[in-house]
């Protein structure tokens, strides 16, 4: 075992490596999820409150990040923003891994019939990309969160499902599945006390993933003003405001919002993934 | 003691490599020849170098390797050459057969194609030339012409090592490497590769540098073996001379570890312990720590081959090589 | 004979898809509160003409299975209805704007499968310093929507630099190409850092491969090893991603165009779902899905050409 690990310096090195670049991004997690919490508390002005006369100020002692083409604080419109950014992919991340787990579980213990309808369907919502679901429930519901969290929950359940269930199919074959079963310990009861923990780190490093890939397709669509209310600040919305400033030679309040928006999924992708690896190392 | 006259087929000398974040060699000094037309047996666990020391000859190295000493080729040096002659070499003077036919093969290319890249690629030969020498070592390895249209996973293990010995002898190499070359087949199939690499080596007259953790068929098939340990030679010699009188207590204990069936008792003796980890320096014999000879000097000063009294072919580097005759083998 | 009854299968699997696809889609305005026809109109007055046909396309006085039927009739034959808010043939509308959009999905494919390949190839080979410079830059690709990676383009390509126009997709071939050129690239910025990594760790694996040691000690040159040995045997996992690279490309041009003001489908979609033109809507969801399941057909059937595995898929153990 030590024979092989040693042969093999490469993978060695990266085992003991630590990555400054997860630890940013652990920071800037945690950052953001700070500022989401606190917002209410940082943001020195009304994020909506409209001031034509200023209107696409730079940043001064009074706008720290200048004012948008509207003449709405930048910064406390980036702050509070950031609540509503995080809470929708949350949402979808919630969502998607309850029903995924449960859905991937059932199918992988059940078998038969329900696996197979289980696996047609998700080929069915593997068909449709996210933002189309959800722009075609959006069309149907119109304005409002709900819609398309729910609707890019369905999304992304497959992705969760599916992993859950060969998850479950490897730990099912494991002996310690058969020994509680021997000792009477029903399906469900193995599944919530030893299977589930022990394929939890795995899934939740796909939905720390799902998250960033979320907040990509609600910033979408609030950009094209689909889905968040029209006054609430969201960073997506904020890019479609500022695609206005750009035009007019003032590009920093589209591009703060861009900023966050490309470091918050880069920040949740980084984390995912070596979760990801770190898991996939401890079980080869 | 060798002779000077023409170079051995192959000769290692020194070759000590370090390999990034070990504290200790991988090979430390390893010496041993191949002289033309022979065939050698390098026995030893895995892990203990032997795969690295036969890939040596080849400069096929793992990256970030430190190599010191020499590695020739009939009185070349491998280790110096550039790409084309390592090229040169690579396609006509050596070549190697390796332990998992099914895993050295590309499965998406034809067996053909496989038979003929190193030497239309090379432009060594016309791809006519190519194919026919491919069909006609086909059938010398006793495999229909038929195969080169196939692709691997259509073939069986056991015919995959055929075509792999056919692809060996494509550049009519003077060296055959072969790493453990029946390991992956079924025991039928392994006597047949066997019979086929003695048969092929005698009639292309090419040396033969056999790997291979199994003793009984190190002996069958070698007129020479070398036995390694922990990346050194532990002891070295005539097939006969080595097996029935070892002079390394550790070629003793593999000895008496191998289910014979006239053993009296049948009972099989464990080496004790693992072998050292590359992590741990090892000044002394690296074969103290398991050893039931071993005395105060094994932990501190490394052996260096003796040879045997008489015999000056047979070595052994162990300090104690006097105390294992008539010891017994088994306690 | 073998190809055949692969080929077979997978047609009939899409087909199945695509028809349980088409009911989702149709399906979909069943979930809104209300009836239909209130739906449909949304709001707009009821005029007699509107209402006659709506009820020609949904024929809403039938029952839901012949409704469903005959709409999928249509749409079979190419007839998708009127929009409510054009108040012309979706069709029209289609046709008049889908030559942009493929235009523009098309420039954005060859810029994603160029760029995409070639750094995944370069970070596979190189490794090293070079593998983590483009590592972290296609972390940051990835993370970057394609919105975003849009109006900062335009900020400094169009409106700062002005090498490019700031909207609109231009008359004329040249022109066009000229106008959809950083639309193109907001589009296949995302999918280059996508298709990259799977280039790059399929490469990688490969790499890893005994005979890829084999081809090496056999004296086969190390560009032929790659080209060989290593590129060709990660094609197979790269060809696998067309479906979902298409499917991606179709989807985001709805924030690209309308981040550059381009009049195609993508542009088309957003402009009819915020008015609640529902038959639009379903027509180009519709025609994406169809696309997304028309490409992943190509891609299983080229694959058993990339790896004679899938079809031969005999492994016989027979000395």
């Amino acid at each position: 075992m030590t024979a092989v690990l040693t042969r093999r310096p490469g993978l060695a090195k990266i085992r003991t490596a630590r990555s400054p670049l997860y630890l940013l991004c652990l920071g800037f997690v945690a950052l953001v999820t700070a500022v989401a919490l606190l917002a209410p508390w940082l943001v020195p002005y009304d994020p909506n409150a409209i001031d034509l006369g200023n209107a696409l100020a730079g940043p001064s002692p009074d706008h720290l990040l200048g004012v948008d083409a509207a003449g709405r604080d930048t910064l406390s419109r980036l702050l509070l923003g950031a609540r509503t950014s995080l809470l929708g992919p949350l949402g979808v991340v919630v969502f998607s891994t309850l029903a995924g787990v449960a859905v991937g579980m059932a199918a992988a213990w059940r078998g038969g019939w329900l696996d197979s309808v289980l696996s047609r369907s998700t080929e069915l919502v593997f068909a449709f990309p996210g933002m189309l679901l959800a722009i075609l429930i959006i069309s149907i519901y119109g304005e409002g969160l709900i819609a398309p969290v729910i609707a890019l929950s369905i999304a992304y359940l497959p992705y969760v499902s599916r992993l859950t269930r060969s998850l479950v199919l490897a730990e099912r074959a494991r002996p310690y599945v058969s020994a509680y079963q021997v000792q009477g310990h029903s399906g469900l009861q193995i599944c919530l006390r030893h299977v589930l923990p022990n394929i939890a780190p795995v899934v939740l490093a796909q939905s720390t993933i799902n998250f960033g890939y979320a907040l990509m397709d609600l910033a979408g669509l609030s950009f094209l003003g689909l889905g968040i209310p029209a006054l609430t600040p969201d960073w997506g919305r904020m890019v479609f405001d500022g695609q206005t400033a750009i035009q007019h030679g003032y590009p920093l309040s589209a591009i703060l919002p861009s900023v966050f928006i490309v470091l918050t999924v880069v920040a949740f992708n980084v984390v995912g993934e070596r979760w990801a690896d770190r898991v996939a190392r401890r079980t080869p | 003691m060798r002779p000077t006259q023409t170079p051995h087929t192959l000769d290692v000398q020194g070759l000590r490599i370090t390999l990034p974040g070990t504290a200790r060699p991988v090979l430390d000094g390893v010496d041993l020849h191949v002289a033309a037309g022979e065939t050698i047996a390098l026995v030893g666990e895995s892990g203990s170098g032997k795969t690295l020391t036969s890939r040596s000859a080849l400069n096929l190295l793992p990256p970030g390797a430190v190599v010191e000493g020499a590695v020739r080729v009939r009185g070349e040096d491998v280790l110096t050459m550039d790409t084309d002659q390592l090229r040169a070499l690579r396609t006509s003077a050596v070549a190697m057969i390796f332990q998992d036919p099914r895993a050295a093969l590309n499965p998406l290319r034809r067996i053909g194609d496989f038979l003929t890249e190193s030497v239309t690629l090379t432009g060594t030969m016309g791809r006519a030339d190519a194919t026919a020498r491919a069909a006609e070592l086909l059938r010398a390895v006793g495999l229909n012409d038929s195969v080169l249209r196939k692709y691997p996973g259509q073939v069986s293990g056991g015919m995959l090592q055929r075509v792999m010995i056919a692809a060996a002898l494509m550049g009519d190499p003077a060296l055959l490497l072969a790493d453990e070359p029946t390991t992956a087949l079924d025991v039928t199939t392994q006597a047949e590769v066997v019979a086929l690499l003695a048969e092929l080596r005698e009639r292309f007259g090419t040396g033969l540098l056999f790997v291979t953790h199994d003793l009984d068929l190190a002996a069958a098939i070698s007129d020479r073996v070398y036995v390694m340990y922990a990346g050194r030679i532990a002891e070295s010699g005539p097939a006969e001379a080595l097996f029935a009188r070892p002079r390394h207590p550790y070629t003793a204990a593999l000895l008496a570890s191998t289910p014979r069936l006239e053993a009296p008792q049948g009972r099989l003796a464990a080496i004790d312990g693992q072998p050292p980890d590359l992590r741990q320096e090892l000044p002394g014999c690296p074969f103290a720590a398991r050893c039931h000879l071993a005395t105060e000097i094994c932990a501190r000063q490394a052996p260096e081959p003796q040879p045997a009294p008489g015999l000056p072919r047979h070595q052994a580097a162990c300090h104690h090589s006097d105390r294992l005759e008539g010891s017994p083998v088994d306690a | 004979m073998n190809f055949l009854r692969f080929a077979a299968r997978r047609v009939a699997e899409m087909a199945a898809t695509l028809l349980a696809a088409s009911f989702v889609v149709f399906g979909a305005m069943y979930l809104a509160p209300g009836n239909p026809a209130s739906f449909l109109l949304s709001g707009r007055s009821a005029s007699p003409e509107a209402l006659a046909a709506i009820n020609a396309q949904y024929h809403l006085d039938d029952p839901f299975h012949v409704r469903y039927l005959r709409w999928l009739g249509d749409i079979v034959q190419g007839d998708f209805g009127r929009s409510i808010t054009y108040r012309t043939d979706v069709s029209r509308l289609l046709s008049d704007r889908l030559p942009t959009t493929l235009l523009l999905v098309a420039m954005a494919l060859v810029v994603v499968a160029v760029i995409g390949l070639a750094l995944g190839w370069i970070a596979a080979v190189r490794g090293g310093g070079t593998d983590s410079a483009i590592l972290v830059g296609t972390t940051f690709a990835v993370g970057t929507p394609s919105f975003v990676a849009a109006v900062l383009l335009q900020g400094l390509f169009a409106v700062n630099l002005g090498w490019f126009p700031s909207s609109g997709s231009g008359e004329g071939f040249l022109d066009r190409i000229w106008h959809l050129t950083l639309p193109a690239i907001a589009l296949a910025l995302y999918l280059i850092g996508m298709l990259a990594r799977v280039t790059r760790s399929a490469m990688a694996e490969a790499l890893d491969s005994e005979h890829v040691t084999v081809a090496r000690s056999r004296g086969v040159p190390e560009h032929q090893v790659i080209r060989r040995h290593v590129f060709r045997n990660s094609l197979g996992t790269v060809l696998t991603t067309g479906g979902l690279i298409v499917s991606t490309l179709l989807v985001c041009t709805i924030l690209v165009e309308t981040a550059f003001s381009i009049g195609g489908v993508g542009q088309l979609l957003e402009l009819s779902t915020t008015t609640k033109d529902f038959p639009t809507v379903q027509a180009i969801s519709l025609i994406i899905v169809a696309l997304f399941m028309t490409v992943n057909l190509i891609v299983d059937l080229l694959l058993p050409l990339v790896d004679p595995r899938i079809t031969l898929g005999s492994r016989s153990s027979s000395a």
